[in-house]
Formats: C-alpha cells, structure tokens, sequence
C-alpha cells in the first residue's frame, strides 16, 4: 500500500497546485482589469472617500504580486481591516470583505453553501440510482422491448433543459396534484424531514437529466465489458446471466461512472444555478450570478475559488477512488 | 457410450457456412486434435460443444451430444449444468479470458460454487487446491493477485485450474498455447499430459499447429472449409497423410531439424552493430532491453536473431533500422556510423493488419517510401508500384485496393513491397511470418528467399519460432534478457547447441511426430528436474 499512499500525497500536492493556479488566474483577471479597481468593487453609489478608502484596504499602491501575496495571506492566515473606526478581524481562510454589502465573503458563502450542497449531494444519490440502474437494466434486457422503451425515456431526458423538468414537475406535483407544497429551503439543522420533502422536487429535477447521461454511460460500458473475452468465459463456466450482468460487467463500467461522477459533482456545486432559481433556493449558484450582475468582485472571485475548491477535489476524490476500483492503473 | 458424439454438424453465421456437414466422436478419456488453419472451423465447432452459439444467431444443424446431454435440444438450465462442470473449456489468450478485477481465486471459486452450492470458504479452499494441482508456486498467497500480476504461463495454468475445479469428464482446449512462448507451451503442454493421465478425463484440442497436436493427442481430425479432410490415429495421418490436403500441410510445417540450403552470402558486411544497449524509463525503475549486443550482417545473407516473449529482439530490430535510438553503442551502415532512419535499411513489421494504414489504398502505402526520397512523377510512382506488387506476388491493378480486401498473407506481402520500394539492402523482419497460417506463411518465407537471391539482399529475421527461423537461416542468434547467449552458423547452433538456454529451447519445440515427442517430453522432465 505504500505506493498507494505515495500516490495520495502526491494527487492532493497535484490538487493544491491546480488551485494556486486557479486563484492566479482569477485574481489577475479581476483586480488587475483596466478602469478604476477602487471604484468597481466599492460599487457606483460610493463616495470619493470611501473609494478612497477600499483603495487603501486593497493596498492599490502596491505592485500587483505584493497584493497577491497579501490576498493569499489573508486566507492562509486571515487578515484585519481597518474600516476607519474600527479594526476588523477576518480569521483564515479570509476571502476578503464585500463592500457593497459589508459583509465578509466567506460568511456569504458559508450561509449559501449548506443549501447547495444540500441540493447537490441529494441529488447525486439520486442520479446515480436512477441512472446506473436505467443503464444496467438496458445492458441486461438489450435488444428487448423493454430496453428500448429505456433508451427512449434516456434520450427524452438527455434532451429536455432542466428547467422545462423542473416547471413541469412543480405545475403537475405542487400544483395540481397537490402532493407536496412548493419547494421551500428550511436547514437540515432546523427540522431534517422539512429539509428532505422542501428538496425533492429539485434533486428530481436535477437528478433527472443527470440520471440520462450516467444511464447512457453505464449501458455502453457494460455493453463494451459484455463483448470481452473474459465475459465468454463465465458463460463456458455455466455462471448465470444474472451474475455475469450484475458482478462482471457492472464491475468493469464502475471506472468510467466514478470519473463522471466526480466531474459532475464538482461543477454541480456552482453550476446548479437554473434549478436554484427556478425553486427560490438561496445557494451558491444564484448568489454568483447576483454578485456578477451587481459586479461585487471580492465576493465573484471568492465564490469562483470555492467553486474551483470542489471541482478539484470531487476529481481528487475520484482519481483516488479510480485507482482503487482498477487496480492496473499506473499510479504515478 | 462416447462422451462426445457429434453426428452432421453444421454452424452458419448468416450466408456463411462454418461447419459443414461434420461427424466425430470422443470415447471417455480419449484426446482427440482438431486441426486446421485458420477459418477452417474448428474452433466454431468447440463452441458448439458447449452450446455458446445459442442467441448469437448462428444456426446450428446435426446432434451434439456431450456427456449425456443432447446440447441442442437441452434447456438452458441443462445447458448451464454441462458447462463447466461435466465439460470446461480452457481459452486462447489467457489474459483477455479473466476477469481483470477480481482475484484469480475468487474467480475460480466463484465458477465452482456455481456448480456445487458449497460455502464461500469450500469454495475457495477448493481454488487453492487446483491452482496448486496445476503447480501455480505457493497457491495460497498467489490465489488473492489479479490476473496482470500473473505471467502468461500462469495465466493459461490459472485457466486451466478452473477447468479443473468441478472435475469435468470433457475438457476442450482452444488453442491453449498459441499466445504463449516455446518454453512455456512445452510445460502446457506437458501439464495437461499429466492431468489427463491422473484423472483420465477425455481432450479435445483445437490447434494450428500439427506439432502441438502431435505431442498431445491419441487421434487427429483435419479440417478444411468446415469439413473433415481425414481423421485417425495420430500416428497415422500425421505419418502417412491419405489425403492431399493434409499432405501440403505436413509439407508446409517448418521443421526444427531440416537443413537449409545456404545463400550465397558474400564477405562484405553492409550493417554492423557493436555494444548495441537500450534502456527504457529512469531511475529505479530503468529497465534495459537490450545489453551489450554486436553483430555483423554480410551482403545476401539471413541472420536469424530467436528469442521468446521480452528477450528484446524486437527492440534490437528496431534500434538496427534506426527507429529507436541506442542508448549506448553504434550501428555501421557501410563501414559508418549511422544515426536516425537509413533508407537502405527498412523493415518488415509483424502485424501486417495493424502495420497498413486502413484508411489509405495499399498502393499509397507502398508509394510512401518513394515520395519520402522526393519523388514527383505521379506516373513513375505508379508505374514503380505497380511493379513492386507484381514482384510481390500481387497484381498491379491492386494499386486502389484497402488493405481489409486482403487476407493476412497477401497484406504481408504489401508490407514487404512497401519495404522494397526504398530500394533497401538490408531488410529487418520482425515475426514477418507469426501471425500467418502454415502454408501462407511457406509462401511468404519463399518470397523473403527469392527476393534475397535476385536482389543480393541482406535479411535479419527476427522471430519466436526455431523451426521458421532455421528454414530461413544461414547464421542465427539466440537472445535472452537481452543478450545474446549463443549465436553461429545456424546449423551448428541448432545441432549441437552449448549454451543451456538454447538447449531447453529446442527440448520444448514440439515434434511431428509422436514417438520423437514423447522422447522429448522425457527430456524436458529430465531437464527440468536437472
């Protein structure tokens, strides 16, 4: 296990680096922008003076890798802030202070991530049941009429946008049948079975187009491990189809839908925006969008990194998960 | 009662018709060889023994019968019953035929809990049983690899441990040493020799080569196009071949003691390598191919260079050619110093389906070469190559052809006139023949003979096989781990070899005939327990 462990140290060394890769890029494209920095992330209703001051606090004098160096700082170690009264203590990891809603960035995200990894997480359970199971069950029956009627409901989910899903399910659910209130966010902490039945109709909605592309995966690589020779030879050994299905051919698609999954889950931590709108769920998504329109750079750049933050670590996680799930893999 | 009876079997796949019209039988604890090349059929009829056509669409006409059980009329639960348990199947490529996720051990215990309903830990007690029956070296530990920790020899032993798992009356071997060395075929081989004799279960063998099915069968029935040419005693058809079909295979099986007529090699050296090394990766985990080896290669002559599986024959070919750079040492072209490709020194690769671009004609292939050199003349180019196709053995009109509207041999021959086109002196050969029937690959080996004469050509033949590289030989070299271990005129290395690797080589090439390869095999058990 010792190499296994080697590779581990070196895939998270791997994963921190692509995030200070990340966090260059983001910091130079927004704070190193033509026009006034000051301005821009103090917002167009400040006073000359407090421009003045957020110029100060960002240390605008300074060359730019200097104020990079302080940013990075800042969420190493956290920073203070004098708002001309009185000094502020942002602890670690500090992203830095929105000035159009003076609050710190890190408390927006941490009220706004709960819900979306709420929604996230959810959902993801559900795709994976939904969409691998679609998958086997369509490898296992192919070429029936029950694996075609499968492949045509993955196609119809493959091919309509979520929020046609999500409108749809709400006006048929909520408002029809009357099944479930319209969606609402409560906390898990506050009361768990609020927090699950507000949920359900965005993990379905979520879920559903994401179940399309893992049912689709996982019918083609069962497919794929079904033509092998190895297949043959447990069927010249009398093992039963359901054991052929189900143990060997599933186990050789498992590689392909953790990588997917990883993928998936990360991007669905920033990128759920449409369902969070569509459900008036106050999670990261929406939030991005808000601070994007209203041009709040610190809070943007901030909600970009944690959003990178996931992305790299859902495909660590996955890289991890990947070599242990095919042992032949080189782990360099 | 036989335990296989096969009465006018036919398999068609579509218009195709496999098996045609074939009749056999099998007494309890008897071996009989099918042989013949390849699309004669025989390992369609195999898998029709065990009923692995039912729902690929393939039609199957005639009676199977296989230990009692009518395997077309049976149900699949029967069906399920016979497979692996009265009749197991042991498979070509060891390593495509196991599970890569799962451990070896739990593979087999998985197929003998199938049949026999017993605990998990039965199950896998009995998995170390037949891995250690088949001499895997401390089975319980190496029961828990994978099959890629597995070399290819254990792999096919692995196999057919499983096939021994439910002590099956039937086993049906298909082509169970073609993708394995010499050395290794030879203790296959002797292995299933042994099983057979200790638990008398009944062989059906599927082989190519006439040699394999000599050192292992009682009877042996020929197959051509689906039908049976002749069948009987080993001894007999193999000794004195009734029919002429069988007769032109016999005659096109290279043979390990036949002397060849030399070429008329001349004294001038056109290549030369000296303290030829190659290393592949860095650091701990450097891995040298080839060490230390020099060679000189004459004008006209055939140098054979033989060697199994990762002996780095093939990366000394192509380090000869200038494909792959030296990591230590020189090759001399014409008394100098040589680095990157040489024209005059091409190659002819093993693969010939692989080595041909798919998507281009054959004749662009072979124009390749030519244009390399800044040839223009459209009409030149044509003409050159309709002319090397003719040379070839092909016809000019060929030129708009793709490369699958061949059989192997004929894009064999492609490759070789895609070699000629450079106007080379040396040809280096990689396997030119291994992936070739008997007969087709006579015709090829004739080729690479005639074009030597004519064109005063020199030929390094790089190959696994002993047999085909005596036939082609004047001077062979024998390389192990990388270094060439004995090397001479061909007739005196093969003999009377010296060197103790050379000697197991040529104890494991199987015989022709059965008295010669039961001898050997008392030979090799010598040698081994030497």
């Amino acid at each position: 296990m010792s190499g296994f462990a080697g590779f581990a140290v070196r895939r998270t060394v791997a994963a921190v680096l692509t995030l200070l890769a990340l966090s260059v890029i983001i910091y130079v494209v927004f704070y190193a922008t033509p026009g006034n920095v000051a301005q821009i992330t103090c917002g167009p209703r400040c006073s000359p003076e407090q421009v003045h001051q957020v110029a100060q606090q960002l240390r605008l004098d300074d060359p730019l890798y200097l104020r990079y160096w302080h940013f990075l700082e800042g969420i190493v170690v956290g920073q203070d802030y004098s708002t001309g009264t009185s000094v502020e203590h942002c602890s670690a990891p500090c992203l830095g202070q929105s000035y159009q809603s003076d609050q710190q960035v890190m408390q927006i995200i941490l009220t706004k991530l709960p819900v979306s990894l709420s929604l996230v997480i959810g959902a993801m359970v559900l795709w994976l049941l939904l969409g691998v199971g679609t998958g086997i069950l369509s490898a296992w029956r192919r070429g029936r009429l029950s694996e075609r009627v499968l492949t045509g409901i993955t196609l119809a989910g493959l091919s309509t946008p979520v929020f046609v899903i999500g409108l749809v399910l709400m006006i048929v659910v909520c408002g029809q049948l009357e099944l479930l209130p319209f969606p609402e966010y409560v906390s898990f902490s506050d009361d768990p079975e609020q927090w699950a039945w507000g949920l359900l109709l965005p993990w379905l909605t979520l879920a559903l187009g994401e179940a399309a592309y893992f049912a689709r995966l996982t019918r083609a690589s069962m497919l794929e491990t079904l033509a092998e020779d190895h297949i043959r030879t447990f069927r010249a050994y009398g093992v039963g189809e359901r054991s052929i299905v189900g143990r060997h051919a599933l186990r050789g698609a498992l590689a392909p839908i953790i990588a997917l999954n990883a993928n998936d889950f990360g991007s669905a931590v920033g990128g759920a925006v449409l369902i969070e709108s569509l459900f008036g769920l106050p999670g990261i998504g929406q939030e991005l969008v808000h601070a994007v329109n209203v041009v709040d750079l610190p809070v943007v750049v901030g909600m970009v990194l944690v959003i990178g933050f996931f992305v790299v670590l859902a495909n660590a996680v996955a890289d991890v998960l990947y070599a242990l799930a095919d042992r032949r893999v080189v782990l360099t | 009662m036989s335990l296989v009876q096969v009465t006018d079997l036919t398999v068609e796949f579509g218009d195709l018709r496999a098996v045609d019209g074939l009749s056999f039988e099998l007494a309890p604890g008897a071996a009989l060889a099918l042989v013949g090349e390849s699309g004669s059929g025989k390992s369609t009829v195999a898998s029709a023994l065990l009923g692995l056509h039912r729902g690929t669409g393939a039609r199957v006409g005639g009676s199977i019968e296989v230990a009692g059980t009518d395997v077309r009329k049976a149900s699949d639960e029967e069906l399920r019953r016979l497979r692996g348990a009265k009749a197991a199947m042991v498979f070509q490529d060891p390593l495509s035929s196991l599970d890569p996720y799962y451990a070896i051990g739990d593979q087999i215990a998985e197929v003998y809990r199938v049949h026999t309903r017993v605990s998990r830990r039965v199950s896998r007690a009995r998995a170390v049983e037949v891995l250690d029956r088949v001499g895997i070296p401390d089975a319980q530990r190496r029961s828990r690899s994978r099959p890629h920790e597995f070399s290819g020899g254990m792999r096919q032993r692995a196999l057919i441990a499983m096939a021994l798992a439910c002590e099956p009356e039937l086993l049906i071997a298909d082509e169970p040493t073609t993708a394995l060395d010499v050395t290794v075929q030879a203790q296959i081989l002797d292995l299933l020799h042994t099983l057979r004799e200790e638990t008398g279960m009944g062989l059906l063998l599927v082989t190519h080569d006439v040699g394999v099915a000599a050192e292992s069968v009682d009877r042996v029935l020929v197959m051509q196009h689906g039908r049976v040419v002749e069948q009987g005693p080993v001894a007999a058809v193999l000794g004195a071949p009734a029919e002429a079909y069988t007769r032109e295979l016999m005659a096109a099986v290279p043979r390990v003691d036949d002397r060849r007529t030399p070429s008329e090699a001349s004294d001038e050296v056109v290549l030369e390598a000296t303290g030829l090394r190659r290393e592949f990766g860095r650091g701990k985990r450097t891995f040298r191919a080839v060490d230390d080896v020099s060679l000189t290669i004459h004008r006209g002559e055939t140098l054979g260079v033989v060697g199994e599986s990762g002996s780095g024959k093939t990366t000394l070919g192509r380090m000869l050619v200038g494909l792959l750079e030296p990591t230590a040492g020189e090759v001399r072209y014409d008394g100098h110093a040589r680095v990157g490709v040489n024209p005059a020194v091409q190659m002819v690769f093993q693969d010939p389906v692989s080595s041909l671009n798919p998507r281009r004609s054959v004749g662009e292939s072979i124009a390749d070469p030519l244009r390399a050199r800044g040839e223009r003349d459209e009409k030149a180019i044509r003409g050159r190559v309709r002319e090397l196709l003719e040379r070839v053995g092909l016809e000019g009109a060929h030129y708009d052809r793709y490369p699958h509207e061949f059989s192997g041999g004929q894009r064999q021959r492609v490759g070789i006139a895609r070699a000629l086109a450079a106007d080379p002196r040396v040809i280096v050969c990689d396997e030119p023949v291994s992936a070739l029937d008997v007969t087709t690959q006579a015709q090829v080996v004739a080729l690479l003979g005639e074009l030597q004469r004519e064109l005063g050509l020199a030929l390094v033949f790089v190959a696994h096989d002993l047999a085909v590289v005596r036939q082609v030989s004047d001077r062979v070299a024998v390389m192990r781990g990388g270094r060439i271990v004995e090397s001479g005129p061909a007739d005196e290395v093969y003999d009377n070899p010296q060197d103790p690797y050379t000697k197991q080589l040529l104890a494991a090439v199987p015989a022709l005939d059965p008295q010669v390869a039961a001898r050997r095999r008392a030979e090799r058990r010598e040698l081994a327990a030497a």
